[in-house]
């Protein structure tokens, strides 16, 4: 192996390293809000620091692979990628953080059919599962699992969009809950935009990958 | 004017050796080509093919066209002086006459035929300043070539190769041979030069390839892997070769 490829492994170990504790913070978050563990929420919140140093790291490691190695060709693709990924996985990681904050400052647990008809569960599922399948596609530098989250972007998209009339239709039986409802719609569109943020980053391991530009194209149309 | 050059199907061979292989090519009118690949691959071969350098080697055998502006350098009757007139070159290593600053930009000239002094005079400063280094040597001009430091020797090459007024400036490694700042002065010169000149270009660094040329042709073992714009290639490049080898592994 050269030294180029060395330092790049580095970097590649160091980005899915920053991966996993997103993913796991945004799992925290849930069992958080479902259990309403404030204490699990402040650990959220303390581990965002990590999150945060972790992209300060990798940034510079990006920043002295441009001007130690002179990457090109796959090698310039895969320092860019980077680049993007990690900025992407910082911002989920403002997500979870952004979460855990109003977990540890709800005053009553969350309402069981509250989770239930909005169907946030099911949001954090599908955007955990996103998280961790385009790790592996990127790991293993596999585009066709990468190209699957176009699709199942919209699955968290359409939980999204039906949010606003449930929420309307509770809030009107149960105008008590008008502020634990806010909160779970909060939780909603933070959630829709980790699904975004999972979405650019499966358009960057394609870059990567396979030099193709997928940014503002119809992903539809280039599956499979 | 600059002229279109194109090489249809050259092969060539020193002795049994066969060291270009169907090669064919076009390069535009002022642009740079930049050459890269492993020693031996044949770059300088198919470098040295547009002014004719290969003739001077033993048991070379050439077939296919090579053309500039449509004419086949290699047929008969071809005035090989002239074609080095028309197609300028400039080697590795800085090789100024041992006469004067002066006298290596004039000596083309008057080889040439012309004998006017105003009009030698005239040439030797624009050739100088096109070659970015009057400035440095206009109060000494009368000294020895051999007093220039590497980087102005190089420079003093690429004027006296100027001044006979070539369309097409052949380099084979101009720059391997200097420091940084000489090496960023010939590149910035090759750069302005490509206005008025088609250049073609050897280079083992690849960054110097990068930054100076518009199109890159990648060689491997007498054949031409690849050969695109210098942004698609060190970006994406099309085989795994190119890929191998620029990103140095190459093995």
């Amino acid at each position: 192996m050269i030294h180029l490829e060395e330092e790049l492994n580095v970097l590649k170990q160091e980005t899915m390293n920053m991966w996993q504790l997103v993913i796991q913070q945004l799992q925290k978050t849930e069992e958080a809000l479902i259990n309403f563990d404030k204490d699990l929420a402040s650990e959220v919140i303390a581990n965002e620091r990590r999150v945060n140093a972790m992209e300060l790291k990798i940034d510079n490691d990006c920043e002295n692979a441009f001007a130690l190695l002179n990457p090109v060709a796959v090698d310039l693709r895969f320092v860019l990628a980077i680049l993007k990924i990690n900025n992407n996985l910082e911002r989920t990681g403002d997500i979870a953080e952004g979460i855990a904050k109003f977990i540890s400052q709800a005053k009553n647990p969350f309402e069981t059919q509250l989770l239930e008809i909005t169907r946030v569960r099911e949001m954090y599922m599908h955007s955990i599962e996103m998280l961790k399948d385009i790790l592996i596609a990127f790991d293993t530098e596999n585009t066709k699992l990468a190209r699957t989250l176009f699709r199942r972007d919209e699955m968290i998209d359409e939980i999204n969009r039906n949010a606003n009339s449930i929420l309307v239709d509770y809030i009107s039986k149960y105008p008590e809950s008008t502020e634990q409802a806010l909160n779970i719609l909060s939780a909603i569109r933070k959630l829709e935009r980790v699904g975004d943020q999972a979405k650019n980053i499966a358009e960057e391991i394609i870059f990567y990958v396979e030099a193709k530009v997928l940014k503002h194209t119809k992903k539809g149309l280039l599956e499979g | 004017m600059s002229l279109i050059i194109e090489t249809k199907d050259v092969n060539l061979y020193y002795g049994d050796f066969h060291a270009l292989k169907g090669i064919s090519m076009e390069m535009q009118p002022n642009t740079v080509t930049a050459f890269i690949g492993p020693s031996g691959c044949g770059k300088s071969t198919y470098l040295r093919l547009f002014n004719r350098m290969n003739d001077l080697i033993d048991a070379v055998k050439i077939t296919g066209t090579i053309n500039i502006d449509g004419k086949n350098v290699y047929e008969k009757g071809v005035d090989i002086v002239e074609l080095r007139r028309k197609v300028g070159m400039v080697f590795q290593k800085p090789n100024p006459f041992p006469k004067t600053i002066f006298e290596n930009i004039a000596y083309g000239l008057r080889v040439n035929g012309v004998g006017d002094k105003h009009f030698i005079e005239d040439r030797v400063e624009r050739s100088l300043k096109q070659a970015a280094l009057w400035e440095e040597v206009k109060d000494k001009l009368k000294k020895s070539a051999f007093e220039l430091s590497g980087g102005q020797q190089q420079r003093l090459c690429i004027a006296r190769a100027l001044a006979i007024e070539p369309t097409i400036l052949l380099m084979d490694e101009p720059a391997s041979a200097l420091d940084p700042i000489s090496t960023s002065k010939i590149e910035e010169l090759i750069h302005e030069l490509k206005k008025n000149y088609t250049i073609l270009i050897v280079t083992h660094n690849m960054q110097q390839a990068a930054r100076v040329s518009d199109a890159t042709a990648f060689f491997y073992l007498g054949n031409l892997v690849e050969f695109g714009t210098t942004k698609d290639i060190f970006t994406h490049p099309n085989d795994i070769k190119t890929q191998n080898y620029i990103t140095g592994r190459f093995g």
